[in-house]
């Protein structure tokens, strides 16, 4: 086992190093660098342009001299100091910005993920076994249906629902009383009564794909003789199926959440940009339009590093379930 | 077809007279080709069927699309903004009373509110707009062809006709969607065939020699798959300078897509080559003296060919999702391309679309496109292996 998890997380190192060069490479992107760009919007706005601050920053970042030096200057400023660099659009350091939305966008993606499972669960195995059911068809109907509609789409549609039959707006995670305030527990439930809307439009591509893998699972297993056996000892039906094929059929369902992971990730930056939500997408967007290239860059690159150690932490808990993973048998 | 046509039921007679020994003739399914087997049984999956032919109507209508469409998507009437959709009515009698098919429809007039200028419209029973099929239109050219037809719109060009409503602008929400199949559509195609180009080589090299080129390719599938790809995507996206011509931003979305679609085709190609390298008939053609070359792509590929069909399928609605979220952003395409995302930014504001819910109907579109293209792949995977 523990060969295994030494094994997995040395081999997160080059990827969460990877994800740091693909992020400074989309920082890179733009035509000009950070100082054209300051000073477009400082222009922009109307402020003088002071000489001796861009002198600062350009030797802060590295601005003159090679591309190597540049992203080493950046990268060791985020890991030593936890400096991700300055917006321009908020005047304010990165770092700031990215905490409580990066926060906001994780509780948001693992309360769907618990919302997937929680519904695509009962349903793949229900489906399983009343096969070709009035239920497992309609089952099999919606969840078609979930997968093929864009997530923002389904919050569109749910938006329009909810305007124009009960007449209020469903953007937003926080009432106005609670936008600014500290975090309590009326905050907290608050959210939780709103939070649903976001959710089922995350998580219903998710919970379709699942619903498919599920049933899938345990229609390979049922058929298997081992069933049989369990039913000829005298189980009954319930018992037959939860106890045996339910088990073995769990298995490639658990190894899904790594895969899951990202899905969910980038299904929740496109929601909350339609739906406004106080998370990483619309200030992501906000960002990459207005071409503040150091939030934009940092944006992408703690979601992608939260989603490595998300599927990492997903890889050990699997192998903690099955041992033929940690002896390296299957996968 | 209708030789194609046979009767599975003979055929398991036949396949079980000959597993127990029985001498029988050897009957079509015997003698099959492995294409012929696969057409057979995907023509069992009734709804995959019928998918094909719905993938098949929009890629037609995305052919042939200025003359589907009634109108020119970008002509706009200040009268007719956020019109709702026009009633079609079909009668038996035309207006001289004589018999046949007629289709008509009435002019909207717009009252507007002095207070909220919110606009109502009525439909005004006494402008009546005949329509009816091959309609004369305003020249256009279609695939270089000069055209002054259209397949359905009013017998009077001049006349307004809004089967789906209008937008912001008071243009023809139908014709735009017509249009938009051409965009929407061909981005899947053309980002399917970047990925399979790199899918196919990487995955062939990687499945093909093993070892440490397969790990390297493994791992770079890993790391890209390990990346939410919407924040990955928007980022690459919003780099495209706006002053490139559409077509120039066209090409450019369909690489970035394809720059990740291309794992899961990797995958699928590798895990082919690795089943296929120790079957016998390949270590015969290798004992034959034929070069690697030939190997590959004579014997190796067509045995394969159908599973990447099959997973191609499945690829292009991935794809087309994506270019209509990003478009939709505001970051893939932009106006005045016409594209499902692009025509679905008019419906980003709930206050329009609370007044126009018609601006849905690309959403719609989507939807329909991509259930008949994900039916369509589950049919053709089913029917890849018929030996199975």
């Amino acid at each position: 086992m523990l060969r295994y998890i030494i094994r997995r997380v040395l081999w997160a190192i080059p990827i969460l190093i990877g994800v740091s060069i693909v992020s400074f490479f989309i920082i890179q992107l733009p035509p000009g660098n950070y100082l054209t760009a300051l000073m477009a919007s400082m222009r922009a706005t109307g402020e003088s342009v002071d000489m001796s601050q861009l002198q600062t920053l350009s030797e802060r970042y590295g601005l003159d001299e090679p591309m190597i030096v540049q992203y080493w200057k950046w990268i060791s400023g985020i890991v030593l100091r936890g400096d991700f660099g300055q917006s321009f659009l908020y005047t304010r350091p990165v770092s700031d910005l990215l905490w409580e939305r990066l926060g906001l966008t994780f509780i948001l993606a693992f309360t769907s993920m618990i919302f997937v499972w929680l519904i695509a669960f009962p349903i793949g195995v229900y489906s399983a076994v009343r096969k070709y059911s009035i239920g497992d068809y309609v089952m099999t109907f919606v969840g078609f249906i979930g997968l093929a509609t864009p997530n923002f789409l389904i919050a569109l549609i749910l938006m329009y629902v909810s305007f124009t039959v009960f007449g209020q707006s469903a953007g937003g995670l926080f009432s106005p009383q609670y936008l600014d305030a500290p975090w309590s527990w009326a905050k907290f439930a608050d959210m939780m009564s709103k939070i649903w809307i976001p959710v089922v439009v995350i998580g219903t591509a998710g919970t379709a794909a699942l619903i498919r893998i599920m049933r899938a699972n345990m229609l390979d297993e049922l058929p298997k003789t081992y069933v049989d056996a369990a039913r000829a000892r005298g189980l009954s039906g319930a018992h037959a199926v939860t106890k045996y094929p339910l088990r073995v059929a769990l298995n490639p369902f658990v190894s899904r959440i790594g895969w899951e992971l990202p899905e969910l990730i980038s299904g929740a930056t496109i929601t909350a940009i339609v739906l406004s939500l106080p998370t990483t997408g619309p200030l992501l967007l906000e960002a990459l339009l207005a071409q503040d290239m150091y939030l934009a860059g940092s944006f992408i690159m703690m979601l992608s590093v939260l989603t490595v150690i998300g599927t990492l932490i997903s890889d050990l808990l699997l192998a903690w379930l099955d041992p033929r993973i940690r002896q390296g048998v299957v996968g | 077809m209708s030789r194609a046509r046979t009767d599975p039921a003979t055929a398991e007679q036949a396949a079980a007279s000959a597993a127990l020994g029985a001498p029988v003739a050897p009957t079509r399914v015997h003698v099959a080709g492995q294409w012929r087997l696969m057409w057979w049984k995907f023509r069992k999956h009734r709804l995959a069927l019928w998918s094909g032919v719905l993938v098949l109507l929009i890629y037609v209508v995305a052919l042939f699309a200025p003359f589907v469409a009634p109108k020119d998507p970008n002509d706009y009437a200040s009268a007719y903004l956020y019109a709702p959709p026009m009633p079609v009515e079909v009668s038996l009698r035309g207006p001289q009373g004589e018999f046949g098919l007629f289709f008509k429809s009435y002019e909207l007039t717009a009252t507007t509110d002095p207070l909220t200028l919110e606009k109502t419209y009525v439909i005004n029973r006494d402008a009546l707009v005949p329509l009816g099929f091959f309609a004369p239109t305003e020249p256009y050219s279609m695939l270089g062809l000069p055209m002054n037809r259209v397949l359905f719109g009013p017998v009077n060009y001049e006349q307004p006709f809004y089967l789906l409503g209008a937008d912001r602008l008071g243009r023809d929400v139908y014709s735009r969607v017509i249009h938009g199949t051409r965009v929407s559509m061909t981005v899947g195609l053309v980002g399917v065939l970047i990925s399979l180009v790199l899918g196919i080589v990487l995955g062939g090299i990687s499945g093909y020699f093993g070892g440490f080129v397969d790990d390297a390719v493994q791992r770079t599938i890993e790391f890209l798959k390990s990346i939410p790809t919407i924040p990955l995507w928007m980022g690459l996206a919003a780099a495209i300078p706006t002053v490139w011509s559409p077509i120039a931003v066209y090409f450019m979305v369909t690489v970035i897509l394809s720059l990740v679609g291309w794992t899961g085709l990797a995958r699928e190609v590798r895990g082919r080559f690795m089943a296929l390298k120790s079957e016998d008939f390949v270590t015969a053609a290798r004992l034959d003296g034929c070069s690697e070359m030939r190997i590959v792509l004579r014997h190796m590929v067509p045995s394969f060919a159908s599973h990447i069909i099959a997973t191609l399928t499945l690829a292009i609605p991935t794809m087309i999702l994506a270019e209509t979220a990003l478009s939709f952003l505001g970051i893939g395409l932009r106006p005045p391309v016409v594209s499902w995302g692009v025509l679905l930014q008019e419906a980003q504001n709930i206050r329009t679309i609370a007044t126009a819910p018609w601006l849905f109907a690309p959403g719609v579109a989507v939807v329909v496109s991509v259930l008949a293209l994900n039916f369509l792949g589950d049919g053709l995977r089913d029917a890849a292996d018929p030996y199975a």
